[in-house]
């Protein structure tokens, strides 16, 4: 988590400009069944494998609310320091979309679950809030696909409702990000707390997470400019992306004295740029009013109560708890905390290897790499915590050099096979043998003249080329202390004899 | 049935012939399940056969008196309460494997895959469905004249309307071409044609019986009702209809009492109220005439007869004429051509919608779903919509005030008898006014009989008798001790053709 920058480029705010921004978040309810029938919302299912009458809109069916769902929602207010209505409502929102099986929205409108709350991202003070205005309940709709590129040159196109009526929970913030940084920063800790909490996977790639940005531009000190909605950005690098490609693209329309329209865009990931998707002219009226075949919504306030104390430690509380328990560095316990699947490999790991900062360098850096390299999310880090902390402890008693433990660990990944079976079958056990190593040390120094040379020259970084030498003579198992010290005693210190 | 003395079989072809030599005229039916219906009676008849031959024969091993039957056959039901009674249903309510088109174009051909919870519990108690019944296209019409495919006319006098919208089911039960059909009653649907056929109609409190598989029209004022010859059958149908449905998010949760137990129980000081807004102008004279002499009857059985007040009575026609069409213009936003039924094709999806739309539906629909759209259009919705419902809760709190002094509310069902075919249809307003004496009840979600309580012109007329919520047992009781003390009027003995 870097620091803040002050504006100018690097913002992504040119100077002598304000953005204004607020996110729509899309979350996707973790439950087993839909939210107003009882069919299941695996991700994957064949296309239409899991609908029936009442997620399809069939003539005469009646949606009848999912408890867990409701559940849910309230714990992802709480967890957002929302305050929870005790009666709330749902309406239908109206309009024609070709995957809208009803042609009309279950959604919450003038009275939603929650509002009123706020997260805090980190900022160059410590941290900053930002206000949650509401979050509602509503059903998700079904997903076309174009026998095209796009819906206008498609001779047909499908429709795949396996999608329609996953219940959401929409959480929309106050306009008080001001960087596309900040968005992004936003974004992260409100995924952080929907995992934390069970409410939702998060899974941005599988649309589990969603969201649209608002925004605008101003001279400092005046007062907000029109603003534009970009819909359905679906990752934190495109988040930033659009943001930054927005704020530009209206500050150049401003600075040529132009005017920013009230529209509708599209994030293109691949031209990087937004695109009209409707002007004004074609704001919807969506004609919202109470759904008649829903009773509204009543919660009993010891209920909610109930599920407030059934709130995990949040990732606020358990980073600071990582600082102050396990001594871990504020930097460190952010990165490791931003993550509830991190958090708990990490937290795993230490119970077995009671040494978090050890601990932390590993998880922060081989497990987040190979996360990034395969593109995986947290809670799909193919080795167990057991396994690291047995390689950890490997490391610790010499069996192994750090460097075979980095080499093991990728086999780890690939194989899931714990570290002592990999290391053993491969010999890789660190070898500590004096005389072998020094075997190694002469042979280095012999067939490397020019580098010796150098070093006595005073050339420190030459030693590091000869450690490299002996090290891979001995295929890397050379113990590096013992290297070390034996080049030394060999060349003696470094300058001229 | 159960003595062997009558075959289902027998009953259903009974049934079927009446209907071959009838229903050319009347047009009762747009479906006729006739085979299948032949199929089912003879299973029930083999499944009764096998319980006498089973009971016969526990006799004779002498048995212990009280042990438990044979197991009944969910398929067959031959054990259940109507066993083997044909029925017919509005076309409305999804019957799975057969036609269900709401009387619209739009629908024409579409076989749902699923029953109505009304259809699968009169199946479950051994029921059996003869056909789909002629109706306003939607429910939206007090006179049958507006369904897509043919009227149906009234069985006292083929020149007159059945009244609507469930207009075949009505005349199917005055014909007797069945016992008992189920209607839906949004604004007296299922009252007025009985009114107009001289047969008996209920709509239940809102609630009382599931809507689960009735294609909706106006969510919140819809309920499924029998019509019947006698308040017996009626009591016995209600029975088998009434309770809770997990599907129905609307349905009440309220312990259903033996309707047919509290038929013979006394009615002397009974308080009736006669509200005087139903018995002023636009009554027909013969019609108060004929609910004056009923009035009469039941003082005659010892009730207390007494004028009272419903002062809002005369917004609830203007109330119902925005929240109908406004649920109505949302519930069938589905129609769309996309997924099922009618499909027009067009030059891009908006020009598909709307060709289907203007193809499929009549002019009825089309007017009440431009109304309903414009009530709940941004700019429009609080002065119509909200102000509406503002006025409908006055409605229900004038039936309240009432129900704290009287135990029951009596009054005409319609201001007129059965007005001739064609009459009105140039002049909705006026067709609007058939429904002015039902609509009320709907707006209040309370439970109301119509009954048949004497002739006008030769035409029945019928009493309506209304009570608070969950009322049911009391206002069947107090028809059925109607019902016999005047057993013996004229016009109860005359026969239909």
């Amino acid at each position: 988590m870097s620091e803040l920058s002050g504006g100018g480029r690097e913002s992504g705010v040119p100077a002598g400009w304000e953005a204004v921004i607020g996110l729509e978040v899309h979350v996707e309810l973790a439950t087993a069944s839909k939210m107003f029938c009882p069919c299941p919302t695996r991700f994957g299912a064949p296309p239409n494998g899991q609908v029936c009458p009442v997620c399809l809109g069939l003539p005469g069916v009646l949606p009848v609310p999912n408890r867990q769902a409701v559940e849910l929602a309230v714990k992802a207010a709480l967890a957002l320091n929302c305050r929870v209505a005790t009666y709330s409502k749902f309406d239908r929102k109206n309009y024609f979309y070709p995957d809208m099986p009803k042609n009309y929205q279950i959604s919450q409108y003038d009275l939603p679950l929650a509002g009123d709350g706020y997260l805090e991202i980190p900022a160059a003070e410590g941290s900053r809030k930002i206000r949650i205005r509401r979050l509602h309940l509503e059903e998700d709709t079904g997903k076309s696909m174009h026998a095209a590129d796009d819906i206008v040159t498609a001779r047909y196109s499908l429709v795949d409702f396996n999608r329609a009526g996953i219940p959401l929970a929409e959480i929309v913030s106050e306009p008080d990000l001001s960087t596309p940084e900040e968005a992004r920063l936003y974004l992260e800790k409100l995924k952080a707390i929907m995992q934390y909490c069970g409410v939702s996977d998060c899974r941005m790639e599988e649309g589990s997470l969603r969201c649209d940005i608002n925004v605008s531009v101003r001279r400092p000190g005046e007062r907000a400019g029109t603003r534009t909605e970009v819909k359905n950005v679906n990752s934190f690098r495109a988040v930033e992306r659009a943001l930054a490609y927005e704020i530009w693209r209206q500050v150049q329309l401003l600075e040529a004295g132009g005017e920013v329209e009230q529209e509708t865009r599209h994030w293109d990931e691949g031209a990087g740029r937004t695109r009209t998707l409707r002007t004004k002219e074609y704001a919807h009226d969506y004609r919202y009013f109470p759904d008649p075949d829903l009773p509204p919504l009543v919660l009993d306030p010891t209920w909610i109560e109930e599920v407030r104390r059934s709130l995990p430690e949040l990732p606020d509380a358990r980073r600071e708890r990582y600082v102050r328990e396990l001594g871990l560095p504020p930097y460190d316990a952010a990165v490791i905390t931003a993550s509830r699947g991190l958090a708990e490999f990490f937290e795993e790991a230490v119970s077995a290897y009671p040494q978090p900062k050890a601990v932390s360098n590993w998880v922060m850096g081989e497990v987040r790499r190979y996360l990034n390299e395969h593109g995986l999310e947290p809670e799909d880090i193919p080795v167990r915590p057991g396994h690291l902390a047995e390689l950890l402890r490997m490391v610790e008693r010499g069996t192994i050099n750090t460097r075979v433990a980095k080499q093991v660990f990728g086999v780890m990944c690939e194989t899931g096979r714990p570290a002592a079976e990999i290391v053993r079958e491969k010999g890789l056990e660190q070898v500590s043998d004096e005389a072998f190593i020094d075997r190694a040390v002469e042979e280095a120094v012999a067939g490397n003249p020019a580098v010796v040379a150098d070093y006595r020259k005073g050339k420190e970084k030459a030693l590091g080329f000869l450690v490299g030498q002996v090290m891979k003579a001995t295929r890397g198992k050379a113990n590096p202390q013992m290297v070390n010290r034996l080049l030394r005693d060999r060349l003696g210190p470094p300058g001229p004899a | 049935m159960r003595r062997g003395e009558l075959r289902a079989r027998d009953l259903v072809e009974s049934c079927l012939g009446r209907t071959a030599s009838l229903d050319g005229v009347l047009g009762c039916f747009l479906t006729l399940d006739g085979d299948r219906a032949l199929e089912r009676a003879a299973l029930i008849d083999e499944e009764l056969a096998r319980a006498r031959r089973q009971s016969a024969g526990v006799g004779e091993t002498g048995a212990h008196p009280s042990a438990p039957a044979a197991r009944p056959d969910p398929s067959a039901g031959g054990h259940g309460i109507l066993a083997g009674i044909p029925y017919a249903c509005k076309d409305n309510m999804c019957t799975r494997g057969v036609t269900t088109t709401c009387g619209s174009r739009i629908l024409e051909g579409y076989v749902p895959p699923y029953d109505a919870t009304v259809v699968e519990q009169l199946t479950g108690t051994g029921a059996i469905l003869l056909g789909k019944t002629n109706m306003d296209e939607f429910a939206m019409g007090s006179s049958g004249e507006n369904s897509a495919f043919f009227p149906t006319r009234n069985p006292h006098d083929t020149t007159r309307v059945p009244g609507g919208s469930s207009s075949g089911s009505a005349a199917a039960v005055a014909a007797g071409l069945v016992p008992f059909a189920l209607g839906s009653d949004t604004g007296g649907s299922v009252r007025q044609p009985a009114s107009f056929c001289g047969v008996v109609g209920f709509k239940p409190t809102y609630g009382r019986v599931s809507r689960y598989g009735l294609v909706a029209f106006a969510s919140s004022l819809d309920q499924i009702g029998p019509l019947t010859l006698t308040v017996a059958d009626c009591a016995l149908v209600m029975e088998v209809m009434a309770g809770h449905d997990p599907r129905d998010a609307t349905s009440a949760q309220v312990p259903v009492p033996q309707y047919t137990a509290v038929l013979g129980r006394d009615v002397r000081g009974l308080r009736l109220g006669v509200p005087r807004e139903y018995m002023g102008e636009g009554i027909e004279p013969g019609v108060r005439e004929a609910v004056r002499a009923a009035l009469g009857a039941l003082a005659d059985l010892g009730c207390a007869v007494e004028e009272c007040s419903l002062p809002h009575t005369d917004y609830a026609l203007a109330v119902y004429y925005l929240v109908a069409p406004a649920e109505a213009s949302s519930n069938l936003a589905r129609y769309d051509g996309v997924r099922y039924g009618l499909r027009v094709e067009g030059g891009d999806i908006t020009a598909m919608y709307s060709r289907t739309r203007r193809r499929g539906f009549g002019p009825e629909v089309r007017r009440r779903i431009m109304l309903g759209t414009y009530a709940l259009s941004a700019g429009y919705y609080d002065a119509y919509y909200l102000k509406a419902q503002k006025v409908r809760t006055l409605v229900r709190r004038d039936f309240e005030q009432a129900f704290a002094r009287y135990d029951l509310l009596v009054a005409p069902t319609s201001p007129t008898v059965a007005f001739r075919l064609g009459e009105r249809t140039d002049d909705p307003l006026s067709m609007y006014m058939a429904d002015v004496c039902t609509i009320p009840v709907n707006l209040a979600g309370i439970p109301a009989i119509s009954i048949p309580c004497g002739q006008s012109e030769g035409l029945p007329v019928g009493l309506q008798i209304m009570g608070p919520p969950f009322a049911e047992g009391l206002i069947l009781q107090a028809a059925w001790a109607f019902e016999q003390a005047t057993g013996g009027a004229p016009w109860r003995q005359e026969v239909t053709p």
